[in-house]
């Protein structure tokens, strides 16, 4: 069955942003006028990766038409316009995120480097003699929540066990949030980084984060946030968030693979060690050492991944150009007719918040036991894209008992018609194995 | 339709009533194995008298094709001995890379499994009891 379209009185915010005009949104992806397995493409799984407007494909193999050169070395034209490019992306993506300044925002490979960048700044401080901001040892604490993706759990751990350090995290309540009721204990004199997700990849949840920050200040600790599954779907700013660090990625904000961003303090970026060594990070090289670029060249060693950020830069104008906030208020829409939807399965359990407050369109859930790989597989069968299995957050499985979970990650492309045949194909999954 | 070719009735079977399910004494082996994209996982102990398998008892979370293929395992192993046991491996697991024609002489109702070689994403699924049973027969001193 159907659930009915949800009315949003009048006077409510939306009113006050351009209402999103999915029809007009989806003719600029080329790849949702494909077939999978017989069946229209109904793809939920952007949490993963998203797809690409046309928009974005014509600026990156326009560049590789007329504009290839490499970045920050050459005196020629196609140099020149190559580096203007790839400065102009780091430029656009410092406004899209409120950044006071361009300096500030550091490409890496993904989201992952962008994290393991921060903390390989402490492990090399810490072996380096380096500031005392990020040196780190025995009775120091590092916190993260158990709500994170691995990538912001893994590097935590590998700087703790080769620096002595201490990892600790936020739990999980019933109602799938943060449990703050242990935060004044938890961020304490010790703290020196917070590092939290700001919207989970599993459960949809959008974590509230002014209390933790305030707390973070009192103790004089650091404070980053992973904004991979919410730089894509809501405003984000750095100045608001009053962080330390901010990671995204590119490839889950319709931009490509292969880039992605570390927004980090002036100061701070300035008091980081080199991380990877190499061309372009260096000012002098003498064979007995060298002396380095300020930050954010500092920080980016070797041919960056030139194409991958104006392929970036062009994604944020089309975001930008859509609007952010209607971008957010459509997803949220959404978010309320999938959550009804999925309520009217029967045997179906969600994982994470009920209601669309604090939550974003990722939705994971469980059927009847059915295992989330056989879910999966006959929904692709009815050319529905999903992802199945623990989402690289596998302390939440844990914390909620199950080894898997099938997740629908919902995006600007998405309509209340791909919900409808998600329904029809749960139904389809329970008849195969009731 | 592909899909029932996937979900063959055998394996639906299988899954629904695993035949051998659950650790029983006595072992000469036992291993875990995890398929670290899914999480999926197997503990899974193998029991052998002389030169032959006496049991193969197993305990694990995972899809039907996981499950039913642990169950699948415990019947065709039980009563072979370890040579034969490893070559019925061996014809399985090139039957589900795409290597090898179905079987059914050397595998019985493994061949139920031949439509996984088309999904590459599950071929792990199928095989990660088989490749516990090999591990865990290895380690047991059976071969």
């Amino acid at each position: 069955m159907t659930a009915s379209p949800t009315v949003i009185p009048p006077g409510m915010p939306q009113y006050d942003v351009p209402a999103l005009d999915v029809d007009k949104v989806r003719a600029d992806f080329p790849i949702l006028d494909r077939e999978v397995n017989g069946h229209r493409l109904v793809y939920l799984d952007s949490g993963n990766t998203s797809q690409k407007p046309r928009q974005v494909l014509d600026v990156m193999r326009e560049h590789f038409e007329l504009h290839n050169g490499n970045v920050a070395r050459s005196v020629h034209t196609l140099g020149t316009e190559a580096t203007a490019a790839y400065e102009g992306a780091r430029q656009k993506v410092a406004a899209f995120i409120g950044a006071p300044s361009a300096d500030e925002v550091v490409f890496t490979k993904n989201a992952t480097e962008a994290i393991n960048l921060v903390a390989y700044s402490f492990l090399n401080a810490t072996v380096g003699g380096g500031d005392p901001r990020f040196r780190l040892g025995p009775g120091d604490e590092i916190v993260v929540s158990e709500m994170e993706h691995h990538s912001n759990i893994v590097p935590w751990q590998l700087l703790c066990e080769r620096t002595g350090a201490t990892l600790r995290w936020f739990g999980i309540t019933d109602q799938f949030r943060l449990d703050e009721s242990t935060l004044d204990e938890l961020v304490n004199e010790r703290t020196r980084l917070v590092s939290l997700v700001l919207a989970s990849n599993i459960l949809g949840t959008v974590n509230a984060t002014s209390r933790i920050r305030q707390r973070v200040r009192e103790v004089g600790a650091l404070f980053m946030l992973d904004a991979s599954q919410a730089v894509p779907h809501r405003p984000v700013n750095v100045v608001d968030y009053d962080v330390d660090f901010l990671a995204f990625t590119g490839h889950k904000m319709c931009g490509p693979t292969g880039i992605g961003v570390l927004y980090g303090r002036r100061e701070l970026l300035e008091a980081m060690p080199p991380f990877l060594g190499g061309g372009s990070m260096i000012e002098t090289v003498r064979m007995t050492g060298s002396t380095y670029m300020p930050p954010p060249a500092r920080f980016e060693a070797g041919t960056p991944p030139i194409v991958e950020a104006v392929g970036l830069g062009a994604a944020v104008d089309y975001l930008s150009g859509l609007g952010m906030d209607s971008i957010a208020w459509y997803e949220k829409q959404l978010t309320v007719y999938a959550l009804e939807a999925l309520a009217s399965v029967p045997g179906l359990r969600i994982f994470g918040p009920h209601m669309a407050v604090g939550r974003g369109g990722t939705i994971s859930f469980d059927l009847d036991g059915v295992h989330p790989h056989d879910v999966g597989q006959v929904l692709d069968a009815q050319g529905v894209q999903v992802r199945v299995g623990h989402h690289c957050a596998r302390p939440v499985c844990a914390r909620f008992g199950v080894p898997a979970m099938t997740r629908v990650s919902l995006y600007l492309y998405n309509t209340t018609e791909d919900i409808d045949v998600l329904v029809r194909g749960l139904e389809k999954v329970r008849g195969v194995f009731s | 339709m592909q899909l029932e070719q996937l979900y063959q009735d055998i394996i639906l079977d299988h899954y629904k009533k695993p035949r051998g399910r659950g650790l029983r004494e006595p072992y000469g082996a036992q291993v875990r194995h995890v398929n670290p994209t899914c999480g999926d996982e197997i503990d899974l102990r193998v029991h052998v008298v002389g030169d032959t398998v006496a049991d193969v008892s197993y305990e694990g979370m995972g899809c039907s094709i996981s499950q039913a293929s642990a169950s699948v395992l415990h019947e065709l192993m039980v009563g072979r001995t370890v040579t034969e046991a490893m070559s019925i491996v061996d014809s399985f697991t090139e039957m589900i890379g795409g290597r090898a024609e179905p079987d059914e002489d050397t595998i019985g109702d493994g061949v139920a499994f031949a439509g996984v070689a088309k999904y590459p994403a599950r071929v792990k699924c199928a095989l990660l009891a088989w490749m516990a049973f090999k591990d865990a027969s290895v380690q047991a001193g059976g071969s």
